[in-house]
């Protein structure tokens, strides 16, 4: 029952503040959560689950998208093996419960980052960089004939409570001045059901959610995404602010996926590019960045060719964009914001110096 | 403990002059003893309390995370769909989650009375003397109380009330319209005038409005728990001596009369008990609301949860809501229980 795992997480949250080890703040560089994963042989990552595209479990049972892809990146990374992720799939509600009790590693679960979600004083996360530059859409049935926020005035409108969905939808309204009423559900399951059941004219959500639900609607060609785009949705995986060392190590690691795009290092060709290092001592900053020279595995307490394991594993970030999500996809979502710097788009890494 | 008799026969009063008993040393003191082991497990379990306690807030602490209720203060920023005390989205969380505890009193209320109604005439029904209506009550009873509630509320709101027709197609009688936004009554709107329910830009509007989601959830808690207080009613009834039914009916009472005359008040002090821990179950359960998209406590505790990060803070809220709740109708029961016992002199 849903309520009741939302409650377990809140209430193991509140056991693990009363039972957890007295000792054990050691700080200092070593992760203690890379230590565990490493321990236990396997990373526990928090997913949606049920979001064509970013996670959902696939026709062959195995789970799949873009959140998935960040996941076994980082297990590829870190343990040598993408397959060694076990995913918990988390409701809106239950996600930063989940990270902070430690019931996973990892939130790569198309969560926006915000102020309040990263601040100690807030949540407490701590975002690794944005993976997918979204905002809030409103889909609503073509036949309804609703081409913007005012047509919406005084209608039932669908949402997942406890997103961030949910205050943009209020600010956004109050802003107009239109009358609605929020139907709020737990999950996307029920909200999306709803929705389907004609219980609201309109239901909203992060674009690329909306579009990824479309894909398995009955009829999708009814359903239309309204042109207003109510916010700036940076869908970002996090950690807890507890072992800055394990969030800096998840850091690099999709720093890692995106710096190999912009290297032109591919899934294919990352053999071929490890050898050409290999042989060619002059060219310093391949060199560094797949691990032949320098220690910036070590430093982050990471194998020196980290980066090799991870893009061998999933590709770099534009092939994850371009399987799961982009022109290849049931999806078929433009490049958009999540072009490289280079393209025009957001998707900047830092130097790997 | 059990006073304990001294542990040397008292002679009596007026026999040889009073040797004095030889004193047991204190660890063997029967009035001793007991006091030491019970204050050694109360400190015990203090310690273990402050232990914890303390534990509790150094984590916190050291997390950035210690206990602070300014955030009740802050304005909610989201809305609420139905509300019965004035909300929106400027008012602090406090109001919001007040607004919710107002909607969760609501449903327990209505299904507190619903279900009692329901369960009776059901547990009646169980000894009527016609066979059909005998066989439905068990019928009902078997089937609904060996299915998950959630499930059911998920039924009665996707299958049922999500089926319902939708603007002018839906059900209207004089006065009410039943539509699947809702059941709308008529009622004194605006400036005291008489209204009734109107359709408005394709929505129904009507001074007296009860949502889908708030009807799905009392349908479910009132059909689910309905079952289980006809199985206390029974059983209340069953316990009723046989000659009590023989008696009236030599009297020429019909079975209603019996029943309601007769056997009614003499099962209550056995139902009474027992539908008290129903009550507190059906109090319980109505935080399940937030599956069938009805703002309660919980769903606005959930939200509030999440946009602010104070998970112990709402969780304590939610313990102490839902705990004085439950002892409330328990205190009340308990009172109700005392009425309907027998009179000892």
């Amino acid at each position: 029952m849903l309520w009741y795992r939302t409650l377990s997480l809140g209430a193991s949250l509140l056991a693990a503040g009363l039972l957890a080890g007295c000792a054990g703040d050691g700080g200092g560089v070593q992760s203690q959560k890379l230590s565990t994963i490493t321990g236990r042989g396997k990373l526990i990552c928090g997913v949606e689950g049920k979001l064509p595209g970013f996670s959902f479990v696939g026709p062959d049972g195995k789970y799949l998208g873009l959140d998935v892809d960040v996941c076994k990146a980082v297990a590829a990374a870190v343990l040598g093996d993408p397959a060694k992720v076990e995913y918990r799939d988390l409701n809106s509600s239950e996600r930063f419960a989940a990270l902070a009790s430690g019931e996973v590693d990892l939130l790569s679960r198309n969560t926006t980052m915000t102020l309040s979600r990263d601040a100690a004083g807030g949540n407490g996360l701590s975002f690794a960089p944005t993976t997918f530059y979204d905002g809030q859409g409103v889909l609503v049935p073509v036949a309804s004939g609703i081409k913007d926020l005012k047509g919406l005035a005084g209608k039932p409108i669908c949402v997942e409570s406890g997103t961030t969905t949910e205050l943009n939808l209020a600010d956004r309204m109050r802003e107009q001045n239109i009358p609605y009423t929020p139907l709020k559900f737990q999950t996307s399951d029920q909200t999306f059901a709803a929705y389907l059941g004609d219980r609201c004219v309109a239901v909203t959500s992060d674009r690329s959610q909306l579009a990824g639900k479309r894909t398995s609607f009955p009829n999708p060609d009814a359903h239309t995404l309204l042109p207003v785009v109510m916010s700036k949705e940076p869908l970002t995986p996090a950690t807890t602010n507890g072992d800055p060392a394990w969030a800096d190590a998840v850091r690099w690691i999709v720093y890692g996926l995106m710096q190999a795009e912009e290297s032109g290092i591919t899934q294919a060709n990352v053999d071929a590019k490890l050898a050409e290092a290999k042989d060619n001592t002059n060219q310093a900053d391949l060199r560094r960045f797949l691990g032949v020279e320098g220690d910036f595995g070590k430093l982050l307490g990471l194998p020196p060719d980290f980066v090799v394991k991870a893009v061998k594993a999933v590709g770099n970030y534009g092939e994850i964009f371009d399987r799961n999500v982009g022109p290849a996809s049931a999806l078929k979502l433009d490049r958009g914001l999540n072009r490289q710097w280079k393209d025009g788009g957001l998707i900047y890494s830092p130097p790997f110096r | 403990m059990a006073p304990v008799p001294p542990a040397d026969p008292t002679p009596s009063p007026l026999s040889a002059p009073k040797r004095p008993a030889p004193k047991p040393p204190w660890w063997r003191d029967r009035r001793i003893v007991p006091w030491v082991v019970q204050a050694v497990v109360g400190l015990l379990v203090l310690l273990l309390i402050a232990f914890l306690l303390g534990n509790l807030i150094r984590n916190l602490t050291a997390a950035g995370l210690l206990l602070s209720w300014r955030w009740l203060q802050q304005p909610a920023g989201f809305d609420i769909s139905e509300s019965v005390i004035p909300f929106n989205a400027q008012l602090p969380y406090w109001r919001a989650l007040a607004a919710g505890l107002v909607n969760t009193i609501r449903a327990v209320l209505v299904g507190l009375v619903g279900a009692t109604l329901l369960g009776t005439l059901v547990g009646m029904a169980s000894f009527s003397h016609n066979g059909l209506l005998r066989r439905l009550a068990r019928v009902y009873v078997e089937v609904v109380r060996n299915i998950p509630l959630l499930l059911q509320l998920v039924f009665w709101y996707f299958v049922v009330f999500l089926t319902l027709p939708n603007g002018l197609a839906a059900i209207q009688l004089p006065g009410v319209v039943l539509a699947k936004s809702g059941l709308y009554i008529a009622g004194f709107g605006e400036g005291l005038r008489w209204m009734g329910p109107t359709l408005v830009n394709g929505v129904w509007q009507a001074p007296v409005r009860l949502s889908v989601e708030f009807g799905a959830l009392l349908t479910g808690l009132i059909v689910y728990s309905g079952a289980f207080i006809a199985e206390v009613v029974r059983g209340g009834i069953a316990a009723v001596p046989k000659g009590q039914w023989e008696a009236a009916s030599s009297l020429g009472l019909s079975w209603f009369a019996t029943l309601r005359r007769i056997v009614l008040p003499q099962s209550l002090r056995v139902i009474v008990p027992g539908l008290n821990t129903q009550y507190i179950s059906l109090a319980k359960n109505s935080s399940l609301a937030v599956a069938v998209g009805y703002t309660d406590l919980y769903s606005v505790a959930e939200t509030t949860l999440n946009q602010t990060g104070r998970a112990v803070e709402v969780i304590l809220v939610l313990l102490a809501a839902y705990l004085t709740l439950d002892l409330l109708i328990s205190a009340l029961m308990n009172g109700l229980n005392h009425l309907v016992q027998i009179r000892e002199r």
